[in-house]
């Protein structure tokens, strides 16, 4: 039951919906409803917002070692050396992204100009 | 009723002006930084096998960007419909409280509940912020138009930008793909650092970091899901202790 498991038109559309709208909406809707009798900082939430944190980093770390397609031909200590240089630069900046999205593909260019 | 509110044609221009005020607030530094992370976006989908119409409406349906890089990643690791969708619905909770907060700040007494959950779509990181840092400089009967525009203009723009990035990325020599698939992993490593809102966010990410590829070598069918599960709880762990500590 993957993504390519049917081959028909509809499936990945399908899968898409299910595994995707209904995962993310059902949350903001859930969000409408109880708007305002959640506390923000009550303990459950902390540990969702841990599991889903985790979670997304999980998935960017496997994009980093892990990666497909023209990353692959990239050596693994360059691809990990840019995200620690970007980073570094993102913290060094004050927490601007987009200094550090910046300074990791700089550094990701220079490795693969080398 | 507030006293600006009075005058109905009034009413109905200021409502066009709000709307435009909060499309023109989309084309901002953090709406940049958003489409560079969805020409990324577009690479991967691409990369993963999905169809162009599959990717632009992958990101109109799902929008949220964790959510849709989530899914990407189990389609790309072959996970089954089930276990795709409890992945993508652990990634997607944190949107619940974002929407229990941004809600009562645009709800009048007469706003139907359908402009909300219709709104709630548009829901995500970046419209998320940009709204609840410029809520304040707009009257409150004209929020939901505010945020219509906003919302509206990210989702339509960016399906726009991977739409024509889908189309480009195969004719793109080999080291710009590299650099473009680069974008999602650096806008995420950054991005989760600084919305974390408090300290065991930050050790949360730094456990997923490293539990990811072990788990994907691991169980690669369930890496996602095991990784998030036990980098979050432990990190959860460490947060309870640091309390505990702090207490005593």
């Amino acid at each position: 039951m993957s993504f390519h498991a049917i081959d028909a038109w509809w499936w990945p559309y399908l899968f898409i919906i299910v595994g995707g709208w209904l995962a993310t909406d059902m949350w903001r809707f859930v969000g409408v409803y109880f708007g305002g009798k959640l506390a923000e900082d009550s303990e459950l939430l902390v540990m969702v917002r841990c599991i889903a944190t985790a979670l997304v980093a999980a998935v960017i770390a496997n994009l980093v070692i892990f990666p497909s397609g023209a990353l692959a031909a990239t050596p693994l200590w360059l691809r990990v050396g840019a995200g620690l240089a970007g980073f570094a630069a993102y913290l060094a900046a004050g927490k601007r992204v987009i200094v550090g999205i910046i300074a990791g593909e700089l550094v990701l260019a220079g490795g693969m100009l080398l | 009723m507030d006293a600006t509110d009075g005058n109905t044609a009034e009413t109905t221009g200021s409502r066009r002006y709000w709307l435009l005020r909060g499309v023109r607030s989309a084309f901002s530094i953090p709406g940049l930084i958003l489409a560079s992370a969805f020409v990324g976006f577009a690479g991967l989908a691409r990369d993963a096998g999905l169809t162009l119409a599959q990717t632009v409406f992958m990101t109109g349906i799902v929008w949220a960007l964790p959510a849709k890089v989530v899914l990407v990643g189990a389609v790309i690791a072959g996970n089954s419909l089930p276990a795709a969708a409890f992945a993508v619905a652990l990634s997607s909770v944190r949107l619940a409280p974002m929407v229990v907060a941004l809600t009562p700040e645009m709800r009048t007494p007469k706003t139907p509940a359908w402009v909300l959950y219709l709104l709630s779509h548009f829901v995500a990181v970046t419209s998320w912020v940009l709204a609840m840092e410029q809520f304040r400089l707009v009257p409150r009967p004209m929020r939901t138009t505010f945020y219509a525009g906003l919302g509206g203009t990210l989702v339509l723009g960016n399906m726009l930008v991977v739409a024509v990035v889908f189309i480009v990325a195969g004719r793109l020599p080999p080291p710009v793909s590299a650099a473009l698939f680069f974008l999602t992993p650096m806008y995420f490593l950054t991005s989760l650092w600084g919305s974390a809102r408090e300290r065991a966010g930050q050790v949360a990410m730094v456990f997923g970091l490293v539990l990811g590829p072990v788990f994907h070598l691991l169980t690669p069918d369930f890496d996602l899901l095991a990784a998030g599960l036990s980098a979050g709880v432990a990190a959860y762990g460490v947060h309870l202790i640091g309390k505990r500590r702090r207490k005593a």
